[in-house]
């Protein structure tokens, strides 16, 4: 009973009309993000941060907004995916294996709308999930001392470097750089400064923001430039748009099934959106068998990463509101905007400030509908969002980055960090290094020193204090295991490459 | 293959400097038991292990774009950098117009629809940030207003 008062308490704050349109807006800001080819929930919601700021809303109303956002970009990734065969961000690349055939097809409507409600069935459940499971994950997360968190810390590096990407040593490169840059600045416990080199600017540390928004967002603008935007010249036309009824009958246990695998993969910590669309394609494919018709156009290869990725974007918010430990790239951008808003995620979120959670879910819960509304009567509207040229979106996107950095602090220091992180960011992933344990690093990496430092002060300087409880001894044999499994599954398991024309 | 064992290397190089620069940090006279230095240090020692693995087991080289497109990036970082020290003293239209403007035809190489996107952007982009956010954009350099 205690869950419907709490959700009496969230529909109290959701319902005011003032953060019902900001619900609204956020949805519709969102899907044209996600649709946009070359700006992902990532990069969307990492420009709007700063700029969240100047609207000068409280906590609530800017994580109602945000989260708005990521969903909608969520739901909206798909679009280009479908149409134009480029993944609008990493977990939408599963789309494109059945979803561009059936748009070749001339089915680009029915598929648009399958995904479409695909994604509304994993995001509806994933948010019921999410809320049933977080406060329980909450009265766990009080158990939780600093040799338990720095433990967690470590699994979510490792399965982040394990499974989310290629190469191990790079991902431990990667997690390397982002603590690397956690370390600059002040010392948490003694106030004295560390690799500054007497430069004041770098006293207060590097922001996360400044460094989410070169790595994603100023990146992104230089593969544009490499390719001159010749990425985005094949699309499929969009003629009419129907409800294919028989098609959403034929996948409801493909989609509740895919629903399940992906908000397992959400929650658990650092695999995220990308390993939960992998999943339940993967299993649905094998579930089909060889006739199933995957790969070349078949409605529940449509719905199956769709649901998955959608249900991973719900469940990754578990372990970020919980533990303050995010589940995926674009949960880690959220938890920037938590830190920035001054709210600590963790279980004292739930008992402390219970209005932001529960308004939050309860601003989940009617974004859903929202966005079914606007994805599959209203898609149109989206797909014209397609033609926009990147000759302008993306010196948009970069003037947008400028202003947002700008407007923070108002130093030539952070620009110029802001350009340097970008190039960077192009670098690294032209080499295949993963830049999300970079942000990870930079977002967890002092909190992660702190309990490492703490524990020792409990135990005197003892590091087997370290493993000294079951659940610690759990999160170490967990995080290795996702470290290494991986290297012998990779093998046998082969990440599927988009179809090429 | 070789890409991978220079970035190897140079990783290997900033990981030593990185430990090397830990160990100067300044301890305070009350410390823990661990204290500043122990945390990087340990980020230190494992990247350059990542730095070795990718000296001794390198991946493919990714294709690397033609010197014509480096060009092109390397004016886009240029003209970003410049834009960054431009934006205060020059106010926000006439440096976003020229920014704008210049990476516009880097990405679609088109003269004409790179000065309308230049122009078009700084003007909405103003209206946007000045007026719908409420952000304190100086329009135009100080000089002309006398």
């Amino acid at each position: 009973m205690e869950l419907f008062s709490n959700l009496a308490v969230g529909f109290s704050v959701a319902l005011t009309p003032a953060t019902l349109m900001l619900a609204v807006f956020g949805c519709f800001l969102g899907t044209m993000i996600g649709s946009l080819p070359g700006l992902g929930p990532s990069n969307g919601v990492a420009i709007l941060i700063p700029l969240t700021f100047s609207l000068g809303l409280d906590a609530t109303s800017a994580l109602v907004l945000m989260t708005a956002v990521y969903y909608g970009a969520m739901y909206g990734g798909r679009i280009s995916s479908i149409l134009l065969n480029i993944p609008g961000d990493e977990p939408a690349l599963m789309t494109t294996l059945d979803g561009y055939p059936m748009a070749k097809q001339g089915r680009a409507g029915d598929a648009l709308v399958i995904s479409g409600v695909a994604s509304f069935v994993g995001a509806f459940l994933a948010t019921i999930g999410l809320m049933l499971l977080a406060p329980i994950l909450a009265r766990v997360a009080f158990l939780f001392g600093p040799a338990e968190y720095f433990a967690l810390y470590i699994l979510a590096f490792s399965t982040l470097g394990g499974v989310a990407s290629n190469n191990q040593a790079k991902a431990v490169l990667a997690s390397c750089i982002g603590l690397g840059i956690a370390m600059i600045g002040l010392d948490n416990s003694s106030g004295l400064p560390r690799f500054t080199y007497g430069n004041l600017h770098l006293m207060d540390g590097v922001d996360f923001l400044v460094a989410i928004v070169g790595l994603f967002a100023v990146a992104e603008v230089f593969f544009f430039i490499e390719s001159h935007g010749k990425k985005s010249s094949i699309g499929v036309k969009l003629e009419k748009v129907t409800v294919p009824v028989r098609d959403i009958v034929a996948s409801t246990w493909t989609m509740l099934r895919s629903t399940g695998v992906g908000f397992v993969a959400g929650v658990l910590p650092g695999a995220g959106a990308s390993l939960g669309s992998f999943l339940a394609y993967m299993s649905e494919k094998s579930i089909a068998g060889p006739n199933g018709g995957f790969g070349t156009g078949s409605p529940k290869g449509v719905a199956a990463p769709e649901a998955g990725n959608n249900a991973a974007a719900g469940g990754a918010l578990v372990p970020m509101l919980t533990l303050g430990v995010p589940g995926s790239g674009t949960t880690a951008v959220l938890l920037a905007l938590l830190l920035t808003l001054n709210i600590t995620p963790g279980p004292t979120l739930f008992t402390e400030r219970p209005e932001v959670v529960w308004g939050l879910i309860a601003s989940l819960l009617i974004a859903n509908f929202v966005l079914l509304a606007m994805n599959v009567p209203m898609v149109k509207i989206f797909v014209r969002v397609l033609q926009v040229p990147p000759g302008i979106l993306l010196p948009g996107v970069t003037m947008i980055s400028f202003v947002g950095i700008f407007s923070l602090s108002g130093s030539y220091f952070d620009l110029l960090l802001m350009v340097a992180f970008g190039v960077l960011g192009y670098v690294l992933r032209k080499m295949d290094v993963p830049t999300v344990p970079i942000i990870l690093g930079i977002l967890l990496g002092n909190a992660m020193e702190d309990a490492l430092r703490r524990a020792m002060v409990l135990s005197d300087g003892d590091p087997l204090f370290l493993l000294s409880s079951p659940i610690a001894v759990g999160l170490w044999v967990a995080a290795i295991a996702g470290f290494v499994a991986p290297m012998f599954l990779r093998q046998f398991i082969r990440k599927p490459q988009a179809v090429t024309d | 293959m070789r890409s991978d064992r220079v970035l190897g290397l140079v990783v290997i190089l900033v990981a030593l400097a990185y430990i090397a620069s830990a160990t100067q940090i300044q301890v305070s006279f009350l410390s823990d038991p661990v204290g500043p230095k122990t945390f990087p240090i340990l980020i230190g020692a494992a990247a350059a292990l990542a730095g070795g693995v990718m000296v001794f087991r390198p991946d493919e080289e990714p294709d690397w774009p033609a010197l014509a497109t480096l060009g092109a990036l390397g004016i886009s970082v240029a003209v970003m950098v410049v834009y960054a020290y431009s934006l205060k003293p020059f106010g926000f239209l006439i440096p976003t117009t020229i920014t704008a403007g210049i990476l516009s035809y880097q990405i679609s190489q088109r003269p004409l629809f790179s000065v309308i996107t230049g122009i078009g952007l700084s003007i909405g982009l103003f209206f946007i940030f000045r007026f719908a956010l409420g952000l304190g954009l100086v329009p135009f350099p100080k000089a002309f207003y006398g």
